[in-house]
């Protein structure tokens, strides 16, 4: 207990517990409906491209926050653009994606060649976080875009379940389905640009994916998954952070995904366990 | 001797081939080119890009590690391609509700993935030159030794593949019927990743975590687009793939700006254009 009041005592733990909390909960929500529409891949390419994002941003001399976000938000526009109607939706992320990396490639060579160094130590904070660094606007900042886009995500849950579940229905019940869905990979790509600073490009994508699997097997219940994938990304949030503060040499980044990858191999785990037992049963009562 | 392009192609080309370290480059970019151009038609097919991508940042936590406990890296590579391939055909066969919570698996162990490579490196406080020529990779240092590994790789795995190639190719187009003529699909899925997995460890040892994806899935995707028949579509995809890397090698070296540029912009090139023409067909007929 002491010791958990001596950790707080520090401000810049007190920061990362403040964002990383609303990060975790913006991830959680919006990451069981990724898992549920399963676009995975999409949440995939758009933490690559806030990495390009970043560096555009320091090539052109930007902020680094308006490159994330005009990035992310026109990938996320593209994607919008050309999927779902296509059938090749894997393919085509896969391409426009593989050439933006090729884009990053060489904004780093032509920022490696006009700074003279340093260079690297922002590609490492961009793609692996540094959530011990936040200030105090910044991580105010990041909890509330991030309340924001989980108060939509809790306000649209029913009519986007419904386009998830059955676009057909949903559409002859008057949702407008594709506009929904646009607002949701724009939500995504909002999620994905302001958590970029904290956790990290190439990590966001466990906080995203990690809570929602576990919540989808222990659950079928829409809601009740919901919460439950909000909830554990939260823990694995909390648990991460004081992790990394007790132990030196872990990252926070890797605390984090590391705790929630092991909820979902053990949420997996007792899925197998339950339906074993329920086959079972099955086998006694007949 | 400073590059310079004089607009004679053959006297540019004999240039080129004067530095050994350009005909290692371009040996290993065809080795490259042709094995997954191959791989890669089939994960296209089977619209396994999250796994091949997955399977590609694979080689940061390979080379961290290895780094860590003093391994050549390439063993590393080796190693963390393999677990990866062997915990996403697990997860394959435990998946309860087909697809969907399946990409949610996936995209766990690539962050797991991610996140231990990160742990390694900050274990080991950045003895590698930073992490952007793990993932860019250096196409233009390569040695003899490697070509010569790398053509052994690229022997096994085609070999393996062209051995799995028809039961395969029936799993991938009617995964049903397959099954109930007897076709052991579930083994078939995780010997495909296996050999995915194969052919990206000892690719990206050359062309970098990220571009070994650009190859894998633009010119097999861009083959697609024009014909559906295997074998023409293979050919193809050898075809576009070897000239893309190529051409993307040639231009690299008269610029200042890298390989992995010109390689991924010609690969999105060729498929935009190839999409845009195919548009252009349907609507005239």
């Amino acid at each position: 207990m002491e010791q958990a009041t001596l950790m707080f005592a520090h401000e810049f733990v007190r920061n990362a517990y403040l964002a990383g909390t609303f990060i975790a909960l913006a991830c959680g929500t919006i990451g069981w409906f990724v898992v549920l529409r399963g676009q995975v891949f999409a949440g995939d390419a758009l933490s690559h491209v806030a990495f390009v994002g970043a560096i555009a941003a320091a090539v052109l001399g930007l902020n680094e926050q308006v490159g994330l976000f005009a990035l992310t938000l026109a990938f996320a526009g593209g994607m919008a653009a050309l999927g779902r109607r296509a059938q090749a939706d894997d393919v085509v992320i896969g391409i426009v994606f593989a050439w933006i990396l090729g884009l990053g490639v060489l904004l780093l060579a032509v920022l490696a060649t006009s700074s003279g160094g340093g260079s690297g130590i922002t590609a490492a904070n961009t793609l692996f976080g540094s959530i011990y660094s936040l200030s105090g606007a910044a991580s105010s900042l990041a909890a509330a875009i991030t309340l924001l886009v989980t108060g939509f995500v809790l306000v649209a849950a029913r009519p986007l379940l419904l386009c998830t579940l059955d676009p057909e229905l949903a559409a002859v019940r008057g949702v407008p389905v594709r506009l929904l869905g646009v607002a949701f990979l724009g939500a995504l790509a909002v999620v994905t640009a302001e958590s970029t600073e904290a956790v990290g490009a190439l990590l966001l994508l466990g906080l995203i994916a990690a809570p929602a699997g576990a919540a989808r097997s222990l659950t079928a219940r829409p809601y009740l998954g919901l919460g439950l994938s909000g909830l554990l990304a939260m823990g694995a949030m909390w648990g991460g952070l004081a992790l990394s503060y007790a132990i030196d040499s872990l990252p926070p980044s890797s605390a984090i995904i590391g705790l929630a990858a092991a909820g979902y191999a053990a949420s997996v785990a007792i899925a197998g366990w339950r339906r074993r037992r329920g086959t079972q049963w099955r086998a006694q009562q007949s | 001797m400073t590059p310079s392009l004089s607009l004679d192609p053959v006297s540019d080309v004999r240039q080129l081939l004067t530095f050994p370290f350009m005909v290692n480059a371009l040996q290993a970019g065809t080795i490259v080119a042709v094995l997954a151009a191959v791989v890669g038609w089939y994960m296209v097919l089977r619209r396994q890009s999250f796994a091949g991508h997955t399977l590609s940042v694979m080689a940061f936590p390979g080379a961290t590690g290895a780094a860590l406990v003093g391994l050549p890296s390439a063993i590393g590579y080796y190693l963390a391609c393999t677990i990866a391939a062997l915990a996403m055909g697990r997860t394959s066969r435990l998946s309860q509700y087909g697809g969907s919570d399946q990409t949610a698996a996936i995209g766990t162990i690539q962050t797991v993935g991610l996140a231990a490579g990160f742990l390694f490196l900050s274990l080991n406080q950045a003895v590698l030159g930073g992490p952007e020529t793990l993932l860019f990779g250096t196409f233009l240092g390569v040695t003899r030794g490697q070509v010569l590994a790398l053509l052994i790789v690229a022997a096994v795995a085609l070999g393996a593949l062209a051995l799995l190639a028809r039961p395969l190719t029936f799993a991938t187009v009617d995964r049903e019927v397959a099954r109930a003529r007897g076709v052991p699909v579930g083994l078939l899925d995780a010997g495909f990743l296996l050999i995915l997995a194969l052919a990206i460890a000892a690719t990206s040892q050359i062309t970098g975590a990220l571009l070994v994806f650009a190859l894998l899935v633009a010119p097999p995707a861009s083959a697609q687009l024009v014909t559906s028949a295997p074998l023409a579509g293979l050919a193809l995809s050898v075809g576009f793939a070897v000239a893309i890397v190529w051409l993307g090698l040639g231009i690299a070296y008269f610029s200042i700006y890298p390989v992995g540029f010109y390689i991924t912009t010609f690969a999105f090139g060729l498929y935009v254009l190839l999409r845009a023409g195919r548009w252009a067909w349907s609507r005239r007929r």
